[in-house]
């Protein structure tokens, strides 16, 4: 994987303003869970796929994603 | 490993209290981020006023005084004053500084205090629960204009940044939305330009963000997002009312 997304399930709060920004449709509810508060968290169904545009952190009011870019894919951009 | 996106340090680690898709929460996460980048987490005092935006003292990790209602700019003046080389900011809404602040906005502005107002209009009294503010569209229902806003009895929308950009003690004005990361982005590097000007001793800097209140214009988060989109730019239209350049006074 390129970019590890860590969704703090935790704390989302539902509101969808992450999930129609990505381009590959990557984001959706977890409809097999209920967090804390009551809602289906978002959560990312492919992680392999993201290419860490970062739009759905940016626009996420609660700062629960987080994307990290891995070594790996450090390494295969200088090779590549 | 590196974080391309996350928490930015200068907000605590607490949840946002905030509603649901509220995008008070995305202005706060801009300016702890714009402040992060800057390096100055440990050289900003914040100056909090009464309304939604009142709950920033307790999300963003900088120094805080609280104000009265409206009166954050009058703060800030003497906050600024007495502390130069500090980054001073307000953060008010639309129904603070609007309408009850009106007075201290335009004199703070008059005056040319050196500090950054970032102002989050989302045409309503969020918190009081959903009364006309001044900023609140024509035709607009709200709690205490529950057939539309009516021209004729309550005025026109106010449009602070134009009238705030025709006071020469203002440098730098500009209005922009959080509708969409394209905006998103260019709300963030309007904040930075905005506390640049400010560090550079230039003059009042504001910058007005069309934001949203789902719970009391009784929408989705997404179609709040549209309404900003669909009624609000068309009414306030986005732009730079005055520009500030580096190297200016």
């Amino acid at each position: 994987m390129k970019f590890n997304i860590i969704f703090n399930h935790e704390e989302c709060k539902g509101c969808e303003l992450c999930i129609p920004w990505c381009k590959f449709e990557l984001i959706s509810f977890d409809k097999s869970r209920l967090n804390k508060k009551g809602v289906h968290p978002a959560m990312i169904a492919h992680p392999e796929k993201c290419v860490g545009c970062g739009n759905c952190a940016l626009m996420c009011p609660d700062a629960i994603i987080t994307i990290e870019k891995t070594e790996e894919d450090r390494s295969q951009g200088k090779e590549g | 490993m590196s974080v391309l996106y996350g928490k930015p340090e200068s907000l605590n680690d607490v949840p946002f209290t905030f509603c649901p898709g509220c995008t008070h929460g995305l202005t706060l996460k801009l300016v702890a981020s714009v402040i992060d980048e800057m390096d100055m987490g440990d050289d900003t005092i914040s100056v909090g006023c009464v309304g939604c935006g009142g709950y920033m003292p307790w999300f963003m990790n900088v120094d805080t005084i609280f104000s009265l209602h409206g009166r954050a700019p009058a703060n800030a003046t003497g906050v600024k004053r007495m502390n130069p080389d500090k980054l001073v900011f307000t953060y008010q809404g639309d129904g603070d500084l609007a309408s009850i602040g009106t007075a201290e906005i335009i004199h703070a502005a008059h005056r040319g205090e050196k500090f950054t107002t970032i102002f989050v209009n989302n045409t309503t009294y969020g918190m009081t629960g959903g009364q006309m503010a001044p900023t609140t569209l024509i035709g607009q229902k709200t709690t205490t204009s529950p057939y539309g806003r009516d021209a004729g009895l309550c005025g026109q929308p106010l449009h602070i940044c134009e009238l705030l950009s025709t006071i020469d003690g203002a440098k730098y004005i500009e209005r922009v939305a959080v509708d969409s990361p394209v905006s998103v982005r260019k709300a963030k590097k309007a904040i930075r330009k905005a506390f640049e000007c400010q560090m550079a001793g230039a003059g009042f800097s504001l910058i007005e963000i069309l934001s949203t209140c789902p719970t009391n214009w009784g929408m989705s988060p997404l179609e709040s997002l549209e309404r900003i989109r669909t009624e609000m730019i068309p009414a306030y239209p986005l732009g730079v009312f005055k520009d500030w350049e580096e190297g200016d006074k």
